[in-house]
């Protein structure tokens, strides 16, 4: 009796642990767990940086007296734990207090910078998918002919060519010399502040008020960043498709398919880029992620507004409330990417169902 | 593999450079739009009260007016009326009384008063920010300002706790921090007491020629003119600064004609420009030092022979005509050349010799001591350049290069043995690098007086303390100059900073533009008289 009863609630616990509302509520509480770990580490980081934040507000020459009143009004004379218990009480309202260098809310800022970044990043790896898959399948197909070594020294060269010095070269050539793209920043000045912003992504932006004079120089603008951007992901991205498609390609299944005559295009069409598709995904969400992250090289060449060059000059200057939002964005945008690479794996792979 | 590829890639940054001179098509700004390109990263706030760096300090100029100012076409009169159409001052030589011009409005359409004077002042004090300094040292505290800056009908009288000379009060007010700002517009923002700071900092409520319209941080600033500036309507309706990180990048935007000004290009940029078509390169001088100082905590570095044998070890001439032509020249006197009181006296140049033997009669032989270097191209090159000289004489120089704020950290807690530091004056007067180089009322550790430089490198200032008190006070104008030559005079000889070189500018501009002025050493750049 106790035994069919141990085994029923053994049961009933395992249902309960698998019921959607379960996992969804322990992701959540693993979502939690990473960003607070995250605001953490970062927090003492910023702490033990030999930079003073408040110097970086009242500049060289500032008093004695004026560097002590800012100090205070800083919040830094009291101890770590305090201030992080203060900041963590603040963004659990949804307040990520105010930049020192911008001196405006954090969230203000974010929300300007990372529409920059989204927007150029997806394009990047829109460029990067759509060029490197087929160029990686097209080599692995064809090993050691000249279209695989082609497509290895493009693949090489968008892989170590400093992404700086390809920005550099490509403004020179296609901005300063032939003059087909925009120069650097998001739009052309007599473009700049015609559209109402909504989304914060232009391209976007000024389809919504079907503008397309400025849609089109958002466009110039964006094309040779975001081509610097999604060569270098090209590069990794067809690497990797050779790769994963050479591995398949040498697998018993396929041998047999050919030996039951079945055409060569469908063999990779039904069968091998079927299994590669899972890691390709993980491979492609990677990609995006580093891209969202903030390319902050290029956005330096670009002078793009983007949220690598905002964390980055943060850092710089210990303004920990930029750094600590930035970081937990970037945070919640890998997450977020994982949550769904997650799910594309359940659609694509029937064994994870 | 990587090292070929490095030369490829050098192959083609030439060749693609080569052509790209040749083949430029230019597109054009609007005619009323002048559009510089600058970097504005270190721009943290548009309030008057608050801001100290460049960026800030140009925006400023352009948005407030001050009682009395300096004009772009004429800075060698020094200071005229503005705001104030005159002034007098009374016979014990602590108040002086302005008269308020009754013609001017902000740009909100209020008058200005000299109520809004007198509170523009207070509110600086108050505050306590950065630049307060410049206002606090004539004697007005938080607590006495109230009854020190007074507005009565049309005359603002303000009061200082002892006689300075006239013409240093009056210099102090031509700083930013004298920028008189639109008091009910400014109090109507107000925020738990912050004298409308908070709201200050990212907008503008002035009189001056132009208002901002709208800054987007590292992207850019839009400045809008304004009409009714009393100096009449600026020709150039809109002024944007966009942020261009990049000097290569500078100088492509102003040879493709996207920009008409470009501020941040390299000595290698300027030259491949110079002689471009359509592009002229023009050259000011600032009011930057760059200087080399010695620790006095340190106690080989604190004898007289070492300190002098130092400033024989420096490569002064060759640094100038090299790596820093054009942005640097070579200046040994802490008020920088234009200033009342500046001399050109540069009696030092590299001697190893002369160094040796000082260094060899104090019985000094080999020597090892850090300097700290902020991570930009010109100071890791000025230093590369001292290592070797040095060596010369067998000091051993260990270089730490790091980012601006921690070498400052450790600057300002008397931890280098050696600096490498720049320093901007405040306030167009000498007395306020006479205030940092050559004066120290209390070098004790515990005075912890940051702010200055004498403290920072541990240096009593030798007797220079009351020669600078005493030509601070000093009315008469050929008198005070002389003064001012005489500390110079013996802070060069004793002191234990090597001061080395004074800034210029270099500018690269379309050639139809007309008028821009960057200020010179003595103020800030001003867009309202610019034409093209």
């Amino acid at each position: 009796m106790s035994e069919t009863r141990t085994i029923q609630w053994t049961q009933r616990r395992k249902a309960l642990l698998h019921s959607p509302i379960t996992t969804s509520i322990s992701k959540l509480l693993r979502v939690s767990v990473t960003l607070l770990g995250l605001l953490l580490i970062t927090f003492l980081i910023g702490r033990v940086m030999p930079i003073d934040p408040v110097l970086a507000v009242v500049g060289e020459q500032a008093s004695k007296e004026t560097y002590e009143q800012t100090y205070i009004d800083m919040g830094l004379d009291k101890p770590v734990i305090v201030q992080f218990y203060y900041y963590l009480s603040d963004v659990l309202q949804g307040n990520f207090g105010a930049s020192l260098l911008t001196a405006r809310p954090v969230l203000d800022d974010l929300l300007r910078v990372f529409p920059a970044t989204l927007e150029l990043s997806t394009i990047a790896i829109a460029i990067g998918v759509l060029l490197g898959v087929p160029l990686g399948i097209v080599s692995a197909i064809k090993p050691g002919t000249w279209i695989d070594v082609t497509v290895r020294i493009i693949a090489l060269m968008g892989y170590s060519a400093p992404i700086f010095w390809l920005g550099m070269i490509g403004l020179l050539v296609f901005y300063g010399e032939l003059g087909w793209v925009g120069g650097p920043g998001r739009l052309d000045i007599v473009y700049m502040d015609t559209i109402p912003n909504v989304t914060g992504a232009i391209l976007v932006d000024s389809l919504l008020a079907r503008d397309t004079a400025t849609f089109k120089n958002a466009l110039a603008h964006i094309i040779l960043p975001a081509s610097v951007l999604g060569y270098y992901s090209l590069a990794y991205i067809c690497r990797m498709t050779r790769s994963f498609m050479l591995n398949e390609l040498n697998s018993e299944y396929v041998l047999t398919a050919r030996a039951k005559g079945v055409r060569e295009t469908t063999i990779i069409r039904r069968h091998v880029f079927r299994n590669i598709r899972v890691p390709l995904v993980t491979v492609i969400a990677l990609s995006y992620g580093n891209l969202l992250e903030g390319a902050v090289l290029t956005e330096f060449v670009f002078s793009w507004p983007g949220i690598g060059s905002y964390i980055t000059t943060a850092l710089l200057s210990a303004d920990m409330n930029a750094v600590l939002g930035g970081t937990f964005l970037v945070g919640a945008v890998f997450i977020l990417l994982n949550l769904s690479s997650d799910f594309l794996y359940r659609y694509l792979d029937p064994r994870t169902r | 593999m990587n090292r070929l590829l490095e030369r490829l890639a050098i192959g083609l940054i030439a060749c693609t450079g080569i052509t790209a001179n040749i083949k430029m098509v230019s597109a054009e700004t609007p005619p009323d739009v002048l559009v510089i390109a600058d970097r504005i990263d270190s721009l943290i706030t548009l309030d008057p009260a608050e801001s100290y760096e460049f960026t800030g300090s140009d925006i400023i100029r352009n948005v407030y007016q001050k009682l009395i100012n300096y004009y772009p076409d004429d800075l060698e009169s020094g200071y005229q009326p503005e705001i104030a159409e005159s002034w007098t001052v009374s016979s014990d030589g602590r108040t002086i009384t302005f008269t308020i011009r009754d013609d001017i409005k902000f740009h909100s359409g209020n008058p200005v008063t000299s109520e809004d004077a007198a509170f523009s002042l207070q509110r600086a004090v108050i505050l306590n920010k950065t630049p307060s300094s410049t206002l606090t040292q004539l004697g007005f505290t938080p607590e006495n300002v109230r009854q020190t800056i007074l507005a009565d009908d049309d005359k603002l009288m303000i009061t200082t706790d002892r006689p300075y000379a006239v013409s240093f009060v009056l210099n102090c007010l031509t700083a930013s921090i004298g920028s008189i700002v639109d008091r009910e517009t400014v109090m109507s923002h107000e925020v738990d007491g912050d004298m409308g700071n908070s709201w200050l900092k990212i907008n503008t409520a002035g009189s001056g020629a132009y208002s901002v319209q709208s800054w987007k941080p590292n992207e850019s600033v839009t400045l809008q003119a304004n009409d009714g500036y009393s100096h009449g309507a600026p020709p150039m309706k809109r002024v944007v600064l966009v942020h261009t990180q990049e000097s290569a990048t500078q100088r492509l935007q102003l040879q493709r004609g996207d920009v008409d000004i470009a501020r941040n290009l390299t000595p290698d940029d300027i030259a491949g420009i110079e002689s471009e078509n359509g592009i002229k390169v023009e050259e000011e001088l600032k009011g930057g030092l760059m200087y080399v100082s010695l620790n006095q905590n340190h106690p080989i570095l604190a004898k007289p022979e070492v300190r002098k044998a130092i400033k024989y070890l420096i490569d002064y001439d060759a640094m100038q005509d090299s790596f820093l032509k054009g942005q640097y020249r070579v200046h040994q006197n802490f008020i920088p050349t234009s200033f009342l009181g500046a001399v050109d006296d540069n009696p030092f140049e590299l001697n190893v010799e002369k160094a040796r033997e000082l260094l060899e009669s104090v019985g000094v032989g080999e020597l090892e001591i850090e300097i700290g270097v902020r991570d930009v191209q010109d100071r890791m090159e000025i230093a590369q350049s001292l290592q070797n000289t040095f060596a010369q004489a067998g000091i051993l120089l260990e270089i730490s290069v790091a980012t601006a704020k921690v070498n400052l950290g450790r600057y300002r807690a008397r931890e280098l043995d050696v600096y490498i530091g720049a320093w901007g004056p405040s306030y167009p007067d000498p007395h306020t690098n006479a205030g940092t180089f050559a004066y120290n009322p209390d070098n004790s550790l515990e005075a912890n007086a940051t702010g200055r430089l004498t403290w920072r490198n541990a240096w009593d200032a030798a007797g220079l303390t009351e020669k600078v008190e005493r030509a601070l006070t000093e009315n008469d104008r050929e008198m005070r100059i002389e003064m001012y030559q005489d500390i110079q005079s013996g802070f060069r000889d004793t002191s234990p900073f090597a001061i080395m070189f004074q800034q210029s500018a270099q500018t690269a501009m379309r050639d139809n533009v007309n008028g821009f002025s960057t200020g010179q050493a003595v103020t800030y750049a001003a867009f309202w008289q610019v034409t093209k």
